[in-house]
């Protein structure tokens, strides 16, 4: 077995060595009549050769989002990655290294999470921000318990432009953890009261801009209202190649910002790993969740970075930790490092034109079909579009046709009779010809 | 002696003094500064044409502000973080015996597969259609996972194992109010030797946490389970192996009295790794388990993640598993993504996890992995990492201080700080003198159950020839401190790219990004 460099020699010189004439006897601890006396019904070792083939059987049956033209999103993004990100995040001491709990042999993590909590803090417009999350979906519900924990509070109110999964997520979460939740019913058009649910018992509303359905959303009232009330606003976003274009959440008075990093550096990966982005106010970063990276100096005074604030966390407070989480997405994050500094704020701001222009472009295509209306007044790169008819059996057809229209809102929202809007989005890959292909196969399908 | 070119090709006199660089650089050890004091805010390392003019819909949001964050051209990007990765240690520089944490190999095959265009180039929401490959992957590998464990479900979706054990608690306290007895069933029994994750876990939704006191032998007792379990008791969460190294002996007898109880039995897979094809969790008992991928199944740890902790679940667990999963019908896979959904199949899904499906790209890696191992080839990997272990236990028990005496351990072994008792040199001491020889540390100062603790996992990824050398330099460092030699220890380490760090300062007044320099005031005339 090619993993293994113990040949039988070496067992057997080694079982000596250690005074025992058997394998098992090592396990004598296991319950003799519960050690497995014959091999698990599995299939036995293979080469490289064959696991390559039978796994390369399974990629072919899947559609690539670059092998047609191709609008899905709904908080997964397809966009193009440099190839120097996957090069340097597949190098050895990055791979296979582990949580930098030996900061004299993990500076390489370290600085780069440094500059990854730096980028994110200046994107969101945000003091700081944490070394990432498993996802925008799981920061979500972290952030709805950190709100908790610092207003002393426990009634979270949801917009309905929040994607129906994290909104999922968090009220999971909130059940489990005997934390309220107000959902606010799918808001296609973003024309919701959210300010006539803020009050003294709210510890905190969540609303997503641009929101699930693309709107972009202002959230000045909402702070303030917020803040009024000793509540807290959490601002969410699934698209963070908006925040080239868009105001950040920071500059609308919002107190924590979570959200998805995916689209910088990330490949699609049927929906993970991500990489969740999180960045609060200084004056809450004690209840912040997740690892933080920071700097200070060796020995010898030369400056250097250490994991830091750990009292918070579950290895040092166990039950009494801001959280459970043990983990961040180390190379994910290490992947939105490299593609953003490459980028810089030029080159963000060049490419969320392109998605925004592209994504312009598209919408007066569809705008001008028959039967079909965008129903945005405002979006970035991603937009709901009615159709006449079920836009789930429509996008299917349309995938028949080789394009890949976008996503029915009914595969997120079964119950909200919103059986004919369909998410589209559009982004830096997509051509004058993918735009041409969509609309000739609509058309065909309709 | 000279050639005809006159180039010098003996090294010449050698010189013992070290001298300061004038770039601070010491050869392949490189200063590097950050991204924010070399880049340049109008620079850019990627090629955009600018778009045809078209009429912004941004609904009067641009941002007004600059970002402020600079651009680094390609060659300059590729430099930074080569050289960055050069202050890193990983798998693929040496021997990383991190106690519970399972740093083996990490076959690059399983790279390659995860980068096919089949698996990297696809969208979670496609239609189903176009995903079949994908969903058979999910599927193949919940079979291969319940195969090893003896399970009777899975959850995949969880994306790490801190997040598994968070599903498979959400599971039985969903279990639990299925019966009606949530208010009365609120007590989680965790053993004092588990990681911290478990008790924070529980305490996130709401369960109340009481110790289990390990005995003198480093494992759990019965009688004491049986005498705490009691009406309120929801679950036990017990690490098997545990973080001792030590198999729990009487794990039937502490399976029978949580369930006598009316308890579920919460595993902790961190240490799978040892048991693989050896024994079944789901014969011990066991209504939950997590496992992380990423140790036994040997998806990178990339630096701390991305992981995935997939949770095996029993069969009086399994209708609450939370969405999405997948089902294999006569059409092909379906996905079940909601929990009105998943009734309609008879399930009573407690929710959702995280968005999507979950780590695919880690599924994908760890598939690849059990496919190249086999059957066989799991059962040997267990039986090596453990044998492993014990050679390292059978090479140091004369030197160093086995807390529970040396009897056989699992694929890890614990040693504490009594042999280093009067001698100056605390285990930070001693885990920092292994960086200088060329070593990761073992895990240190945990489990908490023991002094000074040094738990070291070899894993089976290790030759003879290296475990004889790791062996031999830790007596080496041993016989160190018997001299007295102490600053060998304290000032350790002398040879990484930084010495020791002040994580005090870093904790008092933290800087957590980075900030320019306040401009220098203009000296008055």
């Amino acid at each position: 077995m090619r993993y293994l460099p113990l040949t039988q020699d070496d067992r057997a010189g080694m079982l000596a060595k250690i005074g025992v004439d058997h394998i098992d006897a090592l396990f004598a601890d296991i319950p003799a009549d519960k050690l497995l006396s014959s091999l698990p019904k599995l299939p036995a070792h293979k080469g490289e050769i064959e696991v390559e083939r039978v796994m390369g059987r399974m990629a072919a049956r899947n559609v690539t989002a670059s092998s047609v033209p191709f609008f899905v999103g709904a908080g997964a993004y397809k966009h193009h990655v440099p190839a120097t990100v996957d090069h340097l995040i597949q190098r050895s001491e990055f791979l296979t290294s582990y949580t930098p709990y030996q900061p004299e042999i993990a500076q390489g993590t370290l600085q780069y999470l440094f500059e990854f909590q730096t980028q994110v803090a200046a994107l969101t417009g945000m003091d700081v921000a944490n070394a990432s999350m498993y996802d925008g979906s799981t920061g979500c519900g972290e952030a709805v318990l950190m709100a908790h924990r610092v207003t002393k509070r426990n009634k979270a109110v949801l917009s309905g432009g929040l994607h129906p999964h994290y909104a999922s997520v968090v009220q999971t979460l909130s059940e489990m953890a005997q934390a309220e939740v107000v959902s606010l019913a799918p808001d296609l058009l973003a024309g919701e009261d959210l300010l006539s649910h803020i009050d003294e018992t709210v510890s905190c509303v969540v609303v997503q801009t641009p929101d699930f359905f693309g709107n972009i959303r202002n959230l000045r009232a909402i702070a303030d209202k917020c803040h009024a009330h000793g509540a807290l606003l959490i601002a969410v976003f699934t698209e963070v190649m908006s925040l080239g274009l868009l105001t950040p959440p920071g500059e609308m008075g919002a107190d924590i910002v979570v959200g998805e990093g995916q689209s910088i550096g990330n490949a699609l990966n049927f929906g993970g790993p991500y990489v969740g982005l999180f960045a609060t106010k200084s004056a809450y970063v004690r209840q912040m969740p997740g690892r933080l990276c920071g700097e200070t100096m060796d020995a010898e005074g030369t400056r250097g970075y250490v994991l830091t604030l750990s009292t918070r966390e579950q290895h040092i407070r166990r039950d009494k930790a801001t959280s459970n989480i043990c983990t961040n997405s180390g190379l994910c994050s290490l992947a939105f490092t490299i593609h953003m500094s490459l980028l810089g704020q030029t080159g963000l701001k060049r490419v969320a034109e392109i998605n925004h222009a592209n994504a312009v472009a598209l919408a007066d295509l569809l705008d001008g079909v028959s039967g079909v209306s965008v129903l945005n007044t405002s979006f970035f790169n991603e937009f709901i579009v009615r159709v006449p008819g079920n836009a789930a059996h429509f996008v299917e057809q349309m995938a028949a046709r080789d394009v890949m229209a976008g996503v029915p809102v009914s595969r997120l929202l079964p119950d909200a009779g919103l059986d004919d809007v369909m998410l589209v989005a559009s982004t830096e890959v997509n051509t004058d010809e993918d735009r041409a292909a969509f609309v000739d196969a609509l058309k065909e399908v309709l | 002696m000279l050639n005809r070119q006159g180039r010098p090709t003996t090294p010449g006199t050698s010189v013992t003094a070290a001298h300061l660089t004038f770039t601070g650089n010491k050869a392949l050890a490189q200063i590097e500064p950050l991204i924010f004091e070399t880049g340049r805010l109008d620079v850019t390392g990627v090629d955009y044409a600018a778009p045809k003019p078209f009429t912004s819909r941004l609904g009067g949001m641009e941002r007004k502000n600059e970002i402020g964050l600079p651009g680094l051209s390609e060659p300059e990007a590729m430099r930074h973080y080569v050289r960055l990765s050069q202050k890193n240690y990983g798998i693929d520089t040496g021997l990383f015996p991190l106690g519970s944490c399972t740093m083996k190999h990490n076959p690059r095959l399983n790279e390659k597969i995860a980068r096919m265009p089949g698996f990297g180039d696809v969208h979670p929401l496609q239609p189903v259609s176009t995903v079949q490959g994908a969903l058979e992957v999910m599927h193949t590998l919940s079979h291969w996972l319940m195969e090893l464990t003896g399970m009777d479900a899975v959850a995949l979706s969880p994306k790490a194992g801190a997040h598994g054990e968070l599903c498979g608690m959400m599971a039985i306290k969903a279990a639990i109010a299925a019966k009606g007895e949530s208010a009365m069933r609120n007590v989680v029994l965790v053993p004092d030797s588990a990681h911290g994750t478990n008790p924070a876990t529980a305490a996130l939704i709401h369960f109340v946490v009481k110790a289990v006191p390990v005995r003198d032998d480093g494992t759990v007792d019965p009688k004491v389970v049986a005498e705490l379990a009691g009406p309120d008791t929801a679950a036990i969460m017990l690490t098997n192996p545990n973080t001792c190294g030590l198999f729990e002996r009487d794990v039937l007898a502490i399976a029978d009295a949580i369930h006598a109880a009316g308890g579920y039995f919460y595993a902790d897979g961190a240490n799978f790794n040892a048991i693989v094809g050896k024994t079944r969790p789901g014969d011990l008992g066991v209504d939950a388990m997590h496992i992380n991928l990423h140790k036994t199944f040997s998806t990178p740890h990339g630096g701390g993640g991305p992981g995935a902790g997939p949770v095996v679940l029993s069969e009086r667990l399994a209708p609450f598993a939370p969405v999405p999963f997948v089902r294999h019908t006569d059409e092909g896979f379906e996905l079940v993504e909601d929990s009105a959904q998943a009734t309609q199949h008879g399930a009573q899904a407690f929710g959702r996890m995280t968005a999507f499906h979950g780590q695919m790209g880690m599924y994908v890696r760890a598939l690849a992995y059990m496919l190249s191992h086999g059957a066989d080839g799991l059962r040997q990997a267990s039986e090596d990492a453990v044998l492993n272990a014990n050679y390292i236990r059978a090479g140091l028990a004369d030197l160093m201080s086995l807390p529970f005496g040396n009897r056989p351990c699992m694929h890890e072994v614990l040693f504490d700080d009594a042999w280093l008792k009067d001698a100056g040199v605390t285990t930070l001491d001693f885990a920092k003198a292994m960086i200088d020889e060329g070593y990761h540390p073992m895990t240190v100062y945990f489990p908490l159950v023991v002094h000074g603790a040094m738990l070291i996992e070899p894993t089976e990824s290790e030759s003879r020839a290296s475990l004889d050398l790791f062996i031999a330099t830790l007596r080496d460092l041993a016989f160190s401190v018997q001299r007295g030699e102490t600053e060998r220890f304290t000032g350790a380490p002398y040879h990484a790219p930084v010495k020791r760090m002040d994580e005090t300062r870093a904790a008092r007044s933290p800087v957590l990004k980075y900030a320019p320099p306040a401009p220098i005031a203009e000296a008055a005339e």
